[in-house]
């Protein structure tokens, strides 16, 4: 069997359906931010497979995934930080319980 | 002749009145009597240049002096030029405009004088002369509309003189209201007219009625609507509540209110407008029934009221009524010449009122008496303008009262016979007021506290000449200038009609003297006899009551007024207050969608990048 760039998309988009699941789903907001950390891995497949099979040459595609890596790195410092933050003032991470922004 | 003097004759009083309020009321308010300087002066030139006009007028072939029109205004296509009729009609309007103001104007000094308003005083009676005579000049409708109004502005002012009295303030309101009522009847004619012919001129209108391009329903219905507008300022029944209320005013403004102004202004209007009035049979007999009626309708709350301005107020009222008769019967001639005639003895009546009440600080003729030797100048000038009015041969009453009576068996037989007695009716009821004003005992308590004294030479003097104009005005050609027939000065005595109406009047000074200076007759007894009668007669009708509870308060309040007000709160304020509503409701329920919880939003975005997803791939 070859394996092409479906394959690569079809895992790809596997990954983000599973942490979009995970995202939308869980109750748990640090699952919840492992879950965005998978969305985030799978759009780095998906450049990666596209810069190997479409545009060999130039380097966009893989800078594209470093930068992708640094932003998430950050994110996860800050969401980290502010679920911690929360945690601290709530005493939970349900996020069903997290509804400040409720009417 | 140049045309500045008619244009002169109308702006001197309106000069008058701001030189007045512009100068005097507030530079030299030590010196008011500048004032009635001032505005004598005035009107008196405006009654020279109205001699002038007159004058002219007789010369000119068919009594019509062209006159220039000048361009007034230009909205689109549609421009109105205004100019003055000077015609044979306008020219005695003029004389008995400017005349009998002159006269009231030197009788106020004397009446009015150490009022604190005096000065406001005659800039109002310089502003209504001046509205008067523009109404007597304009030869358009438009024109005429404004000083109408204008007439309709000072009456209000001069009515509500002594504004601290609440009734007069009252009166005043009402003389508004209710002439406003006929004045938007004027005003829908005027638009209706120009909507029909595309012209406000008066003689362009009698030209297309006389071609016949202006009849049938459409000519009627102007000619009732400008007729509701004389109804209201004439005050015929049934607007006529207004004018005994209007008494509240200061005597002369009643003396020029109801003999040369306001109330001949209706007259006058259809008497200008009389070409339109004569090709409509429906308007001309609408025009006679509605004066024959208020002249006896008037006389007949005339013979009980105790008030002598309210007799003469009634008095008023009825003559009008045979004015307004005469024209309707076809009589221009004779019911301009009424107004003529009428103009001088009323004023002169009013004057004798007054003059009455300077002495004993009443009007109720129950509280005079005797008044005929502490007053002689005034009961002799009453006595003429009482035979005036009552129509004894030669004085002035007489000689327009026949061409009336005349014209009215001639044309409307029923309507002669109520005219007939109303002659009757005209002549007790001043004689009653005479008697017991001027005959007997004084009455009114102790002659020491208030000492009776005839009344200043200012007083007396214009009374005197009105006198005589009461006596002459009748023997002047007025009928024949206007283009009626006259009568000798004896064969008008031969006609059976003028016996018989003579006879009347004589039955009804003897019987006024018989219950009232003889006492031959019990005034009780007659009063017992015809108890009905006089009640009917002393509550008016009971017609103030009928407007004020049935009309205002019943129809107005109750019904229209209530209904606007429902309409205002559920309607208006309902959708107003529905639409904020909804939007409060539709905001509870949509609300519920903003859970806080971030994941539903989150699923939110997803099902919505999924359906544009969609829309992409399956439209486009």
């Amino acid at each position: 069997m070859v394996v092409g760039l479906e394959h690569f998309l079809i895992l790809s988009a596997i990954l983000f359906s599973i942490g979009l699941y995970g995202a939308l789903a869980k109750r748990n907001a640090v699952v919840i931010l492992m879950s965005i950390e998978i969305m985030l891995n799978a759009v780095n497949i998906a450049m990666v497979a596209f810069w190997r099979y479409i545009a060999p040459v130039l380097m966009t595609g893989q800078v594209f995934v470093i930068f992708i890596m640094v932003v998430a790195a950050a994110e996860v410092a800050v969401g980290l930080a502010i679920i911690i933050a929360i945690y601290r003032s709530r005493e939970t991470v349900d996020a069903e319980q997290i509804d400040l922004m409720k009417w | 002749m140049p045309p500045e003097v008619a244009l002169a004759i109308i702006l001197l009083p309106f000069f008058s009145f701001v030189i007045i309020s512009f100068v005097i009321r507030p530079f030299l308010k030590n010196r008011p009597q500048l004032s009635g300087y001032i505005t004598i002066a005035s009107i008196g030139a405006s009654l020279l240049l109205s001699m002038w006009v007159l004058i002219e007028v007789i010369k000119a072939p068919g009594h019509v002096l062209p006159m220039p029109d000048y361009q007034w205004l230009v909205v689109g296509d549609i421009a109105i030029s205004i100019g003055v009729t000077l015609d044979s009609l306008a020219a005695v309007m003029l004389i008995v405009v400017t005349s009998v103001s002159l006269l009231v104007q030197i009788y106020s000094q004397g009446y009015m004088h150490g009022d604190p308003g005096y000065s406001r005083y005659f800039a109002f009676m310089s502003l209504f002369t001046c509205s008067m005579l523009g109404l007597v000049l304009a030869d358009n409708l438009l024109f005429l509309y404004v000083f109408w109004e204008g007439v309709g502005l000072c009456s209000y002012l001069l009515i509500g003189f002594w504004f601290h009295k609440p009734e007069a303030a009252r009166a005043a309101t009402k003389a508004f209201v209710v002439t406003r009522i006929g004045d938007f009847g004027f005003l829908a004619a005027i638009l209706f007219l120009f909507a029909k012919t595309g012209t406000f001129d008066i003689g362009e209108l009698h030209q297309l009625a006389l071609i016949g391009a202006l009849g049938g329903t459409v000519l009627t219905w102007a000619a009732i609507g400008v007729f509701s507008g004389a109804v209201g300022k004439s005050a015929q029944f049934p607007l006529h509540t207004w004018l005994p209320d209007a008494m509240e005013g200061p005597t002369p403004v009643s003396a020029l209110i109801h003999a040369a102004t306001m109330v001949a202004a209706g007259v006058y209007l259809v008497a200008r407008l009389f070409p339109m009035f004569a090709h409509s049979p429906q308007a001309m007999i609408t025009v006679a029934i509605i004066g024959g009626f208020t002249a006896i309708f008037a006389a007949t709350i005339g013979l009980v009221m105790n008030d002598i301005k309210w007799v003469l107020a009634y008095s008023t009222i009825s003559q009008l009524g045979y004015m307004m008769l005469g024209l309707g019967v076809g009589g221009l001639a004779v019911g301009i010449f009424h107004l003529f005639n009428h103009a001088f003895f009323k004023a002169l009546l009013f004057m004798g009122a007054g003059s009455v009440n300077h002495a004993t600080g009443t009007f109720d003729i129950r509280e005079m008496g005797g008044l005929r030797k502490a007053m002689p100048w005034t009961f002799a000038t009453f006595l003429i303008a009482s035979l005036s009015i009552a129509g004894i041969w030669p004085l002035s009453g007489f000689w327009s009262k026949e061409g009336i009576l005349a014209h009215a068996w001639a044309h409307q037989p029923i309507l002669f016979f109520l005219a007939m007695a109303t002659v009757f009716l005209t002549a007790f009821y001043m004689f009653r007021v005479l008697f017991l004003t001027f005959g007997g005992e004084y009455r009114g308590g102790s002659s020491d506290a208030h000492p009776l004294r005839e009344s200043p030479l200012v007083m007396i003097l214009p009374m005197a000449l009105l006198a005589i104009l009461s006596v002459i005005s009748g023997w002047l050609p007025i009928s024949g200038f206007l283009g009626g027939e006259s009568h000798g000065f004896f064969s008008a005595l031969a006609s059976p009609l003028a016996l018989v109406s003579l006879l009347l009047a004589a039955l009804g000074i003897l019987l006024a003297y018989a219950l009232y200076s003889a006492r031959w007759l019990s005034v009780e007894s007659l009063r017992q006899t015809f108890a009905p009668l006089h009640t009917l007669f002393s509550r008016k009708y009971w017609l103030d009551e009928l407007y004020e509870r049935v009309f205002v308060m019943r129809i107005l309040v109750d019904g229209l007024f209530a209904a606007c007000h429902w309409f205002d709160d559920q309607v208006i304020d309902g959708a107003v207050n529905g639409i904020a509503g909804g939007t409060v409701t539709a905001g509870r329920v949509i609300r519920r969608l903003q859970t806080g919880q971030l994941q539903a939003y989150g699923l939110a975005i997803f099902i919505g990048i999924l359906a544009i997803v969609a829309c992409f791939l399956i439209f486009g």
